[in-house]
Protein backbone atom coordinates (compact mmCIF):
# COMPACT_ATOMS: atom_id res chain seq x y z
CA UNK A 1 0.00 0.00 0.00
CA UNK A 2 2.85 2.37 -0.84
CA UNK A 3 0.95 4.20 -3.56
CA UNK A 4 -0.11 7.36 -1.75
CA UNK A 5 -3.38 7.68 -3.70
CA UNK A 6 -4.66 4.36 -2.37
CA UNK A 7 -3.27 5.12 1.06
CA UNK A 8 -5.39 8.28 1.09
CA UNK A 9 -8.56 6.43 0.13
CA UNK A 10 -7.97 3.89 2.89
CA UNK A 11 -7.10 6.54 5.46
CA UNK A 12 -10.24 8.45 4.56
CA UNK A 13 -12.54 5.45 4.99
CA UNK A 14 -10.72 4.40 8.16
CA UNK A 15 -10.78 7.80 9.87
CA UNK A 16 -14.11 9.06 8.51
CA UNK A 17 -16.21 5.97 7.82
CA UNK A 18 -19.70 6.53 6.48
CA UNK A 19 -21.16 3.24 7.61
CA UNK A 20 -19.49 2.53 10.94
CA UNK A 21 -22.35 2.81 13.39
CA UNK A 22 -25.09 0.79 15.04
CA UNK A 23 -28.21 -0.19 13.10
CA UNK A 24 -31.00 -0.53 15.66
CA UNK A 25 -33.56 -1.93 13.23
CA UNK A 26 -31.22 -4.43 11.60
CA UNK A 27 -32.85 -7.72 10.69
CA UNK A 28 -29.65 -9.65 10.57
CA UNK A 29 -26.22 -9.35 12.01
CA UNK A 30 -23.05 -11.40 11.86
CA UNK A 31 -19.67 -11.03 13.47
CA UNK A 32 -16.49 -11.67 11.51
CA UNK A 33 -13.15 -12.12 13.25
CA UNK A 34 -9.58 -12.74 12.16
CA UNK A 35 -8.42 -14.60 15.26
CA UNK A 36 -4.73 -14.37 14.43
CA UNK A 37 -4.61 -10.60 14.05
CA UNK A 38 -7.65 -9.44 16.00
CA UNK A 39 -9.62 -7.68 13.23
CA UNK A 40 -13.20 -7.82 14.44
CA UNK A 41 -16.31 -6.48 12.71
CA UNK A 42 -20.03 -6.96 13.15
CA UNK A 43 -22.04 -6.42 9.99
CA UNK A 44 -25.73 -5.48 10.21
CA UNK A 45 -28.22 -5.38 7.33
CA UNK A 46 -31.85 -4.74 6.59
CA UNK A 47 -33.04 -6.55 3.46
CA UNK A 48 -36.51 -5.93 1.96
CA UNK A 49 -37.82 -7.61 -1.20
CA UNK A 50 -34.33 -8.88 -1.95
CA UNK A 51 -32.76 -5.40 -1.75
CA UNK A 52 -30.21 -4.30 0.85
CA UNK A 53 -31.95 -1.20 2.15
CA UNK A 54 -29.78 -0.44 5.14
CA UNK A 55 -26.39 -1.63 6.30
CA UNK A 56 -23.71 -0.69 8.80
CA UNK A 57 -20.81 -2.20 10.72
CA UNK A 58 -19.08 -1.79 14.06
CA UNK A 59 -15.83 -3.22 15.33
CA UNK A 60 -12.15 -2.53 15.36
CA UNK A 61 -9.10 -3.59 13.48
CA UNK A 62 -6.44 -2.32 11.12
CA UNK A 63 -7.15 0.41 8.59
CA UNK A 64 -7.45 -2.02 5.67
CA UNK A 65 -10.05 -4.20 7.41
CA UNK A 66 -12.19 -1.25 8.46
CA UNK A 67 -11.84 0.73 5.23
CA UNK A 68 -12.63 -2.34 3.16
CA UNK A 69 -15.88 -2.93 5.08
CA UNK A 70 -16.82 0.73 4.68
CA UNK A 71 -16.20 0.69 0.90
CA UNK A 72 -18.14 -2.55 0.64
CA UNK A 73 -21.20 -1.00 2.23
CA UNK A 74 -20.86 2.06 -0.04
CA UNK A 75 -21.06 -0.35 -2.94
CA UNK A 76 -23.81 -2.77 -1.92
CA UNK A 77 -26.37 -0.49 -0.28
CA UNK A 78 -29.43 -0.29 -2.52
CA UNK A 79 -28.40 -3.33 -4.52
CA UNK A 80 -30.08 -6.73 -4.56
CA UNK A 81 -28.54 -9.50 -2.49
CA UNK A 82 -27.76 -11.27 -5.76
CA UNK A 83 -25.80 -8.27 -7.04
CA UNK A 84 -24.02 -7.94 -3.68
CA UNK A 85 -22.92 -11.57 -3.76
CA UNK A 86 -21.76 -11.11 -7.35
CA UNK A 87 -19.63 -8.12 -6.28
CA UNK A 88 -18.25 -9.98 -3.25
CA UNK A 89 -17.24 -12.78 -5.58
CA UNK A 90 -15.38 -10.33 -7.83
CA UNK A 91 -13.69 -8.69 -4.83
CA UNK A 92 -12.44 -12.00 -3.43
CA UNK A 93 -11.17 -13.06 -6.84
CA UNK A 94 -9.44 -9.69 -7.30
CA UNK A 95 -7.55 -10.15 -4.02
CA UNK A 96 -6.46 -13.59 -5.21
CA UNK A 97 -5.34 -12.04 -8.49
CA UNK A 98 -8.12 -13.58 -10.63
CA UNK A 99 -10.46 -10.79 -11.72
CA UNK A 100 -10.52 -8.93 -15.05
CA UNK A 101 -10.05 -5.15 -15.33
CA UNK A 102 -13.68 -4.84 -16.39
CA UNK A 103 -14.88 -6.73 -13.31
CA UNK A 104 -12.67 -4.64 -11.03
CA UNK A 105 -14.31 -1.57 -12.54
CA UNK A 106 -17.62 -2.80 -11.13
CA UNK A 107 -16.15 -2.56 -7.62
CA UNK A 108 -15.75 1.22 -7.95
CA UNK A 109 -13.65 2.56 -5.06
CA UNK A 110 -13.20 -0.89 -3.49
CA UNK A 111 -11.19 -1.76 -6.60
CA UNK A 112 -8.41 0.39 -5.15
CA UNK A 113 -7.68 -2.46 -2.74
CA UNK A 114 -6.20 -4.46 -5.63
CA UNK A 115 -2.76 -3.62 -4.20
CA UNK A 116 -3.54 -6.04 -1.38
CA UNK A 117 -3.23 -8.92 -3.85
CA UNK A 118 0.54 -8.32 -3.63
CA UNK A 119 0.51 -8.29 0.18
CA UNK A 120 -0.22 -11.83 1.45
CA UNK A 121 -0.11 -10.72 5.09
CA UNK A 122 -2.99 -8.27 4.54
CA UNK A 123 -5.32 -10.44 2.48
CA UNK A 124 -7.26 -11.60 5.55
CA UNK A 125 -7.77 -7.97 6.60
CA UNK A 126 -9.13 -6.89 3.22
CA UNK A 127 -11.55 -9.79 2.77
CA UNK A 128 -13.00 -9.90 6.32
CA UNK A 129 -16.03 -7.69 5.59
CA UNK A 130 -16.74 -9.39 2.28
CA UNK A 131 -16.59 -12.89 3.73
CA UNK A 132 -18.90 -11.75 6.51
CA UNK A 133 -21.31 -10.36 3.90
CA UNK A 134 -21.25 -13.64 1.99
CA UNK A 135 -21.98 -15.61 5.14
CA UNK A 136 -24.71 -13.24 6.22
CA UNK A 137 -26.52 -13.37 2.88
CA UNK A 138 -25.83 -17.07 2.52
CA UNK A 139 -28.01 -17.72 5.58
CA UNK A 140 -31.16 -17.23 3.51
CA UNK B 1 32.13 -4.87 20.68
CA UNK B 2 32.97 -4.05 17.07
CA UNK B 3 29.42 -4.11 15.70
CA UNK B 4 30.52 -3.61 12.11
CA UNK B 5 32.70 -6.70 12.36
CA UNK B 6 29.92 -8.67 14.08
CA UNK B 7 27.44 -7.75 11.34
CA UNK B 8 29.87 -9.02 8.72
CA UNK B 9 29.48 -12.46 10.35
CA UNK B 10 25.80 -12.47 9.34
CA UNK B 11 25.16 -12.93 5.61
CA UNK B 12 21.63 -11.54 5.86
CA UNK B 13 22.81 -8.37 7.65
CA UNK B 14 25.80 -7.66 5.44
CA UNK B 15 25.52 -7.89 1.67
CA UNK B 16 24.25 -4.33 1.28
CA UNK B 17 20.83 -4.79 2.86
CA UNK B 18 19.52 -1.69 4.62
CA UNK B 19 16.84 -3.62 6.53
CA UNK B 20 16.65 -2.76 10.23
CA UNK B 21 15.72 -6.17 11.63
CA UNK B 22 14.01 -5.47 14.96
CA UNK B 23 12.04 -8.72 15.37
CA UNK B 24 14.67 -10.73 17.19
CA UNK B 25 12.29 -12.08 19.82
CA UNK B 26 10.58 -13.93 16.97
CA UNK B 27 13.79 -15.35 15.56
CA UNK B 28 17.41 -14.25 15.38
CA UNK B 29 19.62 -14.01 12.30
CA UNK B 30 22.25 -16.68 11.69
CA UNK B 31 26.00 -16.15 11.56
CA UNK B 32 28.06 -17.77 8.82
CA UNK B 33 29.65 -20.09 11.42
CA UNK B 34 26.26 -21.71 12.11
CA UNK B 35 25.41 -22.11 8.43
CA UNK B 36 28.85 -23.58 7.79
CA UNK B 37 28.54 -26.07 10.68
CA UNK B 38 25.25 -27.38 9.31
CA UNK B 39 26.70 -27.71 5.82
CA UNK B 40 29.85 -29.40 7.19
CA UNK B 41 27.74 -31.95 9.04
CA UNK B 42 25.88 -32.96 5.89
CA UNK B 43 29.06 -32.93 3.80
CA UNK B 44 31.31 -34.88 6.14
CA UNK B 45 29.30 -36.64 8.88
CA UNK B 46 25.83 -37.39 7.55
CA UNK B 47 24.48 -40.74 8.67
CA UNK B 48 21.67 -41.66 11.04
CA UNK B 49 23.11 -41.07 14.52
CA UNK B 50 22.89 -43.65 17.33
CA UNK B 51 22.20 -46.56 14.95
CA UNK B 52 24.87 -47.59 12.49
CA UNK B 53 27.93 -49.55 13.47
CA UNK B 54 30.08 -48.04 10.73
CA UNK B 55 32.49 -45.16 11.13
CA UNK B 56 30.35 -42.52 9.43
CA UNK B 57 27.39 -43.19 11.71
CA UNK B 58 29.74 -42.99 14.67
CA UNK B 59 30.91 -39.60 13.45
CA UNK B 60 27.31 -38.41 13.24
CA UNK B 61 26.65 -39.77 16.73
CA UNK B 62 29.74 -38.03 18.10
CA UNK B 63 28.76 -34.71 16.53
CA UNK B 64 25.26 -34.99 17.98
CA UNK B 65 26.45 -35.92 21.47
CA UNK B 66 29.12 -33.19 21.43
CA UNK B 67 26.30 -30.74 20.78
CA UNK B 68 24.40 -32.14 23.77
CA UNK B 69 27.47 -31.68 25.95
CA UNK B 70 27.87 -28.09 24.70
CA UNK B 71 24.28 -27.33 25.70
CA UNK B 72 24.77 -28.96 29.12
CA UNK B 73 27.79 -26.76 29.74
CA UNK B 74 26.01 -23.66 28.38
CA UNK B 75 23.11 -23.88 30.88
CA UNK B 76 25.05 -25.41 33.77
CA UNK B 77 23.24 -28.76 33.92
CA UNK B 78 24.81 -31.53 35.98
CA UNK B 79 24.67 -34.22 33.33
CA UNK B 80 24.25 -34.46 29.54
CA UNK B 81 21.51 -37.04 30.18
CA UNK B 82 19.38 -34.18 31.45
CA UNK B 83 19.49 -32.46 28.03
CA UNK B 84 16.76 -33.56 25.61
CA UNK B 85 16.72 -32.23 22.07
CA UNK B 86 13.30 -31.21 20.76
CA UNK B 87 12.07 -29.07 17.87
CA UNK B 88 11.68 -25.90 19.91
CA UNK B 89 10.62 -24.51 23.30
CA UNK B 90 6.96 -25.22 22.48
CA UNK B 91 7.65 -28.93 21.99
CA UNK B 92 9.77 -29.00 25.16
CA UNK B 93 6.90 -27.55 27.19
CA UNK B 94 4.38 -29.93 25.61
CA UNK B 95 6.68 -32.83 26.44
CA UNK B 96 6.57 -31.88 30.12
CA UNK B 97 2.81 -31.27 30.02
CA UNK B 98 2.07 -34.66 28.45
CA UNK B 99 4.69 -36.73 30.23
CA UNK B 100 5.07 -35.22 33.69
CA UNK B 101 1.46 -34.07 33.40
CA UNK B 102 0.29 -37.69 33.18
CA UNK B 103 1.37 -38.07 36.82
CA UNK B 104 -1.14 -35.40 37.93
CA UNK B 105 -4.60 -36.18 39.31
CA UNK B 106 -7.97 -34.47 39.51
CA UNK B 107 -7.89 -31.74 42.13
CA UNK B 108 -4.15 -31.11 41.79
CA UNK B 109 -3.32 -27.51 41.00
CA UNK B 110 -1.19 -26.00 38.24
CA UNK B 111 -0.14 -22.35 38.62
CA UNK B 112 0.59 -20.30 35.49
CA UNK B 113 1.31 -16.59 35.19
CA UNK B 114 -0.94 -14.32 33.11
CA UNK B 115 2.13 -13.02 31.28
CA UNK B 116 2.85 -16.33 29.57
CA UNK B 117 3.25 -16.97 25.86
CA UNK B 118 0.56 -19.38 24.63
CA UNK B 119 3.22 -22.11 24.42
CA UNK B 120 3.57 -22.01 28.21
CA UNK B 121 -0.14 -21.63 28.83
CA UNK B 122 -2.15 -23.82 26.46
CA UNK B 123 -0.28 -27.06 27.34
CA UNK B 124 -1.26 -26.48 30.99
CA UNK B 125 -4.81 -25.40 30.22
CA UNK B 126 -5.22 -28.58 28.14
CA UNK B 127 -3.57 -30.70 30.82
CA UNK B 128 -6.03 -29.34 33.38
CA UNK B 129 -8.87 -30.25 31.03
CA UNK B 130 -7.56 -33.79 30.55
CA UNK B 131 -6.84 -34.59 34.17
CA UNK B 132 -9.34 -32.51 36.14
CA UNK B 133 -6.47 -30.54 37.64
CA UNK B 134 -7.22 -26.90 38.47
CA UNK B 135 -5.47 -24.06 36.63
CA UNK B 136 -4.60 -21.18 38.98
CA UNK B 137 -3.45 -17.79 37.66
CA UNK B 138 -0.47 -15.85 38.96
CA UNK B 139 -1.41 -12.20 38.41
CA UNK B 140 0.86 -9.32 37.41
CA UNK B 141 0.43 -5.62 38.15
CA UNK B 142 -0.13 -2.86 35.56
CA UNK B 143 3.61 -2.75 34.89
CA UNK B 144 3.64 -6.48 34.20
CA UNK B 145 5.55 -7.22 37.40
CA UNK B 146 4.79 -10.38 39.38
CA UNK B 147 5.31 -9.76 43.06
CA UNK B 148 6.20 -12.40 45.63
CA UNK B 149 2.79 -11.83 47.26
CA UNK B 150 0.97 -12.40 43.96
CA UNK B 151 3.02 -15.52 43.41
CA UNK B 152 2.33 -16.92 46.87
CA UNK B 153 -1.38 -16.25 46.63
CA UNK B 154 -1.68 -18.49 43.55
CA UNK B 155 -0.14 -21.45 45.38
CA UNK B 156 -1.70 -23.88 47.82
CA UNK B 157 -0.85 -27.21 49.40
CA UNK B 158 -2.38 -28.81 46.30
CA UNK B 159 -0.04 -27.08 43.82
CA UNK B 160 1.93 -29.69 41.90
CA UNK B 161 3.42 -27.61 39.10
CA UNK B 162 4.28 -23.95 38.42
CA UNK B 163 5.03 -22.72 34.88
CA UNK B 164 6.58 -19.33 34.21
CA UNK B 165 8.78 -17.60 31.65
CA UNK B 166 12.02 -16.07 32.85
CA UNK B 167 11.53 -13.11 30.47
CA UNK B 168 8.15 -12.08 29.00
CA UNK B 169 8.00 -12.04 25.20
CA UNK B 170 5.71 -9.00 25.33
CA UNK B 171 7.04 -6.85 28.17
CA UNK B 172 10.64 -8.03 28.33
CA UNK B 173 10.45 -8.06 32.10
CA UNK B 174 12.47 -10.64 34.00
CA UNK B 175 10.83 -12.69 36.72
CA UNK B 176 12.74 -13.55 39.87
CA UNK B 177 12.91 -17.23 38.96
CA UNK B 178 15.32 -18.17 41.75
CA UNK B 179 12.91 -16.90 44.44
CA UNK B 180 9.79 -18.26 42.74
CA UNK B 181 11.34 -21.71 42.20
CA UNK B 182 12.28 -21.85 45.90
CA UNK B 183 8.74 -20.92 46.98
CA UNK B 184 7.27 -23.48 44.56
CA UNK B 185 9.49 -26.18 46.02
CA UNK B 186 8.46 -25.24 49.56
CA UNK B 187 4.87 -25.79 48.44
CA UNK B 188 5.82 -29.21 47.03
CA UNK B 189 5.52 -28.23 43.37
CA UNK B 190 7.94 -28.59 40.46
CA UNK B 191 8.97 -25.44 38.60
CA UNK B 192 8.90 -25.29 34.79
CA UNK B 193 10.78 -22.33 33.33
CA UNK B 194 10.27 -21.07 29.78
CA UNK B 195 13.68 -19.71 28.79
CA UNK B 196 12.83 -18.88 25.17
CA UNK B 197 13.44 -15.15 25.69
CA UNK B 198 16.08 -15.36 28.42
CA UNK B 199 18.61 -18.01 27.36
CA UNK B 200 19.62 -16.03 24.22
CA UNK B 201 20.17 -12.82 26.19
CA UNK B 202 21.64 -13.63 29.60
CA UNK B 203 23.74 -16.39 31.12
CA UNK B 204 21.28 -18.95 32.52
CA UNK B 205 22.38 -21.58 35.02
CA UNK B 206 19.70 -24.15 35.78
CA UNK B 207 21.25 -25.21 39.07
CA UNK B 208 21.77 -21.65 40.31
CA UNK B 209 18.14 -20.86 39.41
CA UNK B 210 16.91 -24.09 40.99
CA UNK B 211 14.41 -24.88 38.23
CA UNK B 212 13.23 -28.43 37.56
CA UNK B 213 12.66 -27.93 33.83
CA UNK B 214 13.96 -25.33 31.38
CA UNK B 215 12.76 -25.02 27.78
CA UNK B 216 14.29 -22.94 25.00
CA UNK B 217 14.64 -22.73 21.21
CA UNK B 218 17.85 -22.72 19.20
CA UNK B 219 16.61 -20.33 16.52
CA UNK B 220 16.18 -17.39 18.89
CA UNK B 221 19.89 -17.54 19.77
CA UNK B 222 21.34 -17.52 16.26
CA UNK B 223 20.98 -21.29 15.85
CA UNK B 224 18.87 -22.98 13.18
CA UNK B 225 15.10 -23.42 13.28
CA UNK B 226 13.85 -26.88 14.26
CA UNK B 227 16.13 -27.53 17.21
CA UNK B 228 15.12 -26.87 20.80
CA UNK B 229 16.09 -28.03 24.24
CA UNK B 230 14.40 -29.39 27.31
CA UNK B 231 16.47 -29.57 30.46
CA UNK B 232 14.94 -31.71 33.19
CA UNK B 233 16.21 -32.87 36.55
CA UNK B 234 17.24 -36.49 36.27
CA UNK B 235 15.03 -37.83 39.12
CA UNK B 236 11.99 -36.33 37.42
CA UNK B 237 12.89 -37.45 33.90
CA UNK B 238 13.47 -40.97 35.15
CA UNK B 239 9.99 -41.35 36.59
CA UNK B 240 8.29 -39.75 33.57
CA UNK B 241 6.81 -41.91 30.79
CA UNK B 242 7.98 -41.32 27.19
CA UNK B 243 6.22 -38.56 25.22
CA UNK B 244 6.64 -39.98 21.70
CA UNK B 245 7.02 -43.65 20.86
CA UNK B 246 9.02 -45.15 18.01
CA UNK B 247 12.54 -45.83 16.88
CA UNK B 248 15.63 -45.48 19.02
CA UNK B 249 13.79 -44.80 22.27
CA UNK B 250 13.45 -48.43 23.34
CA UNK B 251 15.59 -50.93 25.13
CA UNK B 252 13.66 -54.05 24.23
CA UNK B 253 10.37 -54.68 22.42
CA UNK B 254 8.22 -57.83 22.47
CA UNK B 255 4.71 -58.58 21.23
CA UNK B 256 3.40 -57.69 24.64
CA UNK B 257 5.27 -54.50 25.43
CA UNK B 258 8.55 -52.69 25.64
CA UNK B 259 11.09 -51.28 28.02
CA UNK B 260 12.44 -47.81 27.43
CA UNK B 261 15.91 -46.63 26.56
CA UNK B 262 18.00 -44.77 29.10
CA UNK B 263 17.92 -41.00 29.36
CA UNK B 264 17.97 -38.89 27.29
CA UNK B 265 17.08 -41.25 24.41
CA UNK B 266 13.82 -42.26 26.10
CA UNK B 267 12.52 -38.83 25.03
CA UNK B 268 14.04 -38.67 21.55
CA UNK B 269 11.97 -41.02 19.41
CA UNK B 270 12.70 -41.24 15.71
CA UNK B 271 15.59 -39.83 13.69
CA UNK B 272 16.92 -36.81 15.52
CA UNK B 273 17.79 -33.38 14.11
CA UNK B 274 21.54 -33.91 14.35
CA UNK B 275 22.43 -31.13 11.92
CA UNK B 276 20.24 -28.78 13.94
CA UNK B 277 21.99 -29.77 17.16
CA UNK B 278 25.36 -29.24 15.48
CA UNK B 279 24.15 -25.81 14.33
CA UNK B 280 23.05 -24.97 17.87
CA UNK B 281 26.49 -25.90 19.19
CA UNK B 282 28.01 -23.58 16.57
CA UNK B 283 25.71 -20.81 17.84
CA UNK B 284 26.87 -21.43 21.43
CA UNK B 285 30.49 -21.32 20.21
CA UNK B 286 29.70 -18.07 18.39
CA UNK B 287 28.26 -16.51 21.56
CA UNK B 288 31.47 -17.51 23.37
CA UNK B 289 33.67 -16.09 20.61
CA UNK B 290 31.86 -12.73 20.72
CA UNK B 291 31.68 -12.92 24.52
CA UNK B 292 28.38 -13.35 26.38
CA UNK B 293 29.26 -10.50 28.77
CA UNK B 294 29.86 -8.26 25.76
CA UNK B 295 26.53 -9.33 24.27
CA UNK B 296 24.67 -8.55 27.50
CA UNK B 297 26.37 -5.15 27.89
CA UNK B 298 25.63 -4.17 24.30
CA UNK B 299 21.98 -5.27 24.46
CA UNK B 300 21.54 -3.28 27.68
CA UNK B 301 22.91 -0.15 26.03
CA UNK B 302 20.68 -0.63 22.97
CA UNK B 303 17.67 -1.23 25.23
CA UNK B 304 18.30 2.02 27.09
CA UNK B 305 18.47 3.93 23.80
CA UNK B 306 15.35 2.22 22.46
CA UNK B 307 13.34 2.98 25.60
CA UNK B 308 14.36 6.66 25.59
CA UNK B 309 13.59 6.89 21.86
CA UNK B 310 10.13 5.31 22.16
CA UNK B 311 9.24 7.21 25.34
CA UNK B 312 9.81 10.53 23.56
CA UNK B 313 7.31 9.88 20.77
CA UNK B 314 3.93 11.63 21.10
CA UNK B 315 0.85 9.36 21.31
CA UNK B 316 3.04 6.27 21.81
CA UNK B 317 2.31 4.08 24.85
CA UNK B 318 4.77 1.43 25.95
CA UNK B 319 2.98 -1.58 27.43
CA UNK B 320 3.76 -2.10 31.09
CA UNK B 321 4.83 1.53 31.57
CA UNK B 322 1.95 2.87 33.64
CA UNK B 323 3.90 6.02 34.48
CA UNK B 324 3.23 7.16 30.90
CA UNK B 325 5.40 6.76 27.86
CA UNK B 326 5.78 10.48 27.32
CA UNK B 327 7.61 10.86 30.59
CA UNK B 328 10.63 12.77 29.33
CA UNK B 329 12.65 12.03 32.45
CA UNK B 330 13.02 8.33 31.75
CA UNK B 331 14.61 6.59 34.70
CA UNK B 332 18.06 5.17 34.05
CA UNK B 333 17.88 1.40 33.74
CA UNK B 334 14.19 1.41 32.71
CA UNK B 335 15.20 0.28 29.22
CA UNK B 336 17.81 -2.28 30.22
CA UNK B 337 15.37 -4.08 32.49
CA UNK B 338 13.16 -4.80 29.43
CA UNK B 339 15.87 -6.98 27.88
CA UNK B 340 15.45 -5.40 24.47
CA UNK B 341 11.71 -6.15 24.16
CA UNK B 342 9.27 -3.23 23.85
CA UNK B 343 5.61 -3.58 22.94
CA UNK B 344 3.67 -0.41 22.29
CA UNK B 345 0.57 1.14 20.80
CA UNK B 346 0.14 4.41 18.94
CA UNK B 347 -3.13 6.26 19.56
CA UNK B 348 -5.58 5.82 16.71
CA UNK B 349 -3.36 3.54 14.61
CA UNK B 350 -3.77 -0.22 14.48
CA UNK B 351 -0.47 -2.07 15.12
CA UNK B 352 -0.69 -3.78 11.73
CA UNK B 353 -0.69 -0.39 10.09
CA UNK B 354 2.32 0.65 12.20
CA UNK B 355 4.20 -2.45 11.07
CA UNK B 356 3.28 -1.91 7.44
CA UNK B 357 4.48 1.70 7.44
CA UNK B 358 7.70 0.74 9.21
CA UNK B 359 8.17 -2.02 6.65
CA UNK B 360 7.93 0.56 3.87
CA UNK B 361 10.79 2.36 5.64
CA UNK B 362 12.86 -0.83 5.77
CA UNK B 363 12.21 -1.64 9.44
CA UNK B 364 10.96 -5.07 10.53
CA UNK B 365 8.84 -5.22 13.69
CA UNK B 366 6.14 -7.60 14.89
CA UNK B 367 2.49 -6.62 15.28
CA UNK B 368 -0.37 -8.58 16.77
CA UNK B 369 -1.14 -10.27 20.05
CA UNK B 370 2.31 -11.91 20.31
CA UNK B 371 0.76 -15.24 21.31
CA UNK B 372 -0.06 -13.73 24.69
CA UNK B 373 -3.76 -12.93 24.51
CA UNK B 374 -4.35 -13.45 28.24
CA UNK B 375 -1.71 -10.81 29.05
CA UNK B 376 -3.05 -8.37 26.45
CA UNK B 377 -6.58 -8.82 27.81
CA UNK B 378 -5.16 -8.18 31.28
CA UNK B 379 -3.48 -4.98 30.06
CA UNK B 380 -6.63 -3.92 28.18
CA UNK B 381 -5.25 -3.84 24.64
CA UNK B 382 -6.20 -6.10 21.75
CA UNK B 383 -2.89 -5.92 19.93
CA UNK B 384 0.41 -4.10 19.96
CA UNK B 385 3.52 -3.51 17.89
CA UNK B 386 6.76 -4.96 19.23
CA UNK B 387 10.40 -4.02 18.77
CA UNK B 388 12.95 -6.60 19.93
CA UNK B 389 16.69 -6.13 19.79
CA UNK B 390 19.81 -8.24 19.45
CA UNK B 391 23.46 -7.38 19.94
CA UNK B 392 24.00 -6.93 16.19
CA UNK B 393 21.47 -4.11 15.98
CA UNK B 394 22.84 -0.58 15.73
CA UNK B 395 22.09 2.76 17.35
CA UNK B 396 21.39 4.11 13.87
CA UNK B 397 18.65 1.51 13.36
CA UNK B 398 16.95 2.55 16.59
CA UNK B 399 17.08 6.23 15.64
CA UNK B 400 15.61 5.37 12.22
CA UNK B 401 12.82 3.51 14.04
CA UNK B 402 12.11 6.62 16.11
CA UNK B 403 11.97 8.90 13.07
CA UNK B 404 9.71 6.52 11.20
CA UNK B 405 7.35 6.11 14.17
CA UNK B 406 7.05 9.90 14.50
CA UNK B 407 5.71 10.02 10.94
CA UNK B 408 3.17 7.20 11.26
CA UNK B 409 0.19 9.19 12.52
CA UNK B 410 0.64 11.83 9.82
CA UNK B 411 0.85 9.11 7.17
CA UNK B 412 -2.35 7.58 8.54
CA UNK B 413 -4.17 10.84 7.91
CA UNK B 414 -4.00 12.49 11.33
CA UNK B 415 -3.15 16.18 11.57
CA UNK B 416 -0.33 15.32 14.04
Amino acid sequence: MQNSFYREIINDHNLRPLHKHMLPRAQRELRGVNPSCGDDITLRLTVRDGVIEEGAYTGDGCAISQASADMMLDLVLGKTTEEALHLADIFLRMIKGGASAEEIGELEEAGSLIDVSHMPARVKCAVLGWHTLQNLLGEE
Amino acid sequence: MDVKAVRRDFPLLSGGSSLAYLDNAATAQKPEAVLRAIRDFYETSNANPLRGLYALSQRATDAYEEAREAVRDFIGAGSAEEIIFTRNATESLNLVAYSYGSLLQAGDEIAVSVTEHHSNLLPWQQLAGRTGAVLRWIECDAAGIITEDAFRSALSERTRLVAMAQVSNVLGRENDIRTFARIAHEAGAVFVCDGAQSVPHMPVDVRALGVDFLAFSGHKMCGPMGIGVLYGRRELLEKMPPFLFGGEMIEYVTREGATWAELPHKFEAGTVNAAGAVGLKAAIDYYRAVGFDEIVRREEALSELAYRTLAGIPHLRILGAPEGAEDSAVREGAGAERHGIFSFTLDGVHPHDIAEILSADGIAVRAGHHCAQVLLQHLGVSSAARVSLAFYNTEEEILRLGESLRSVRRRMGYAE
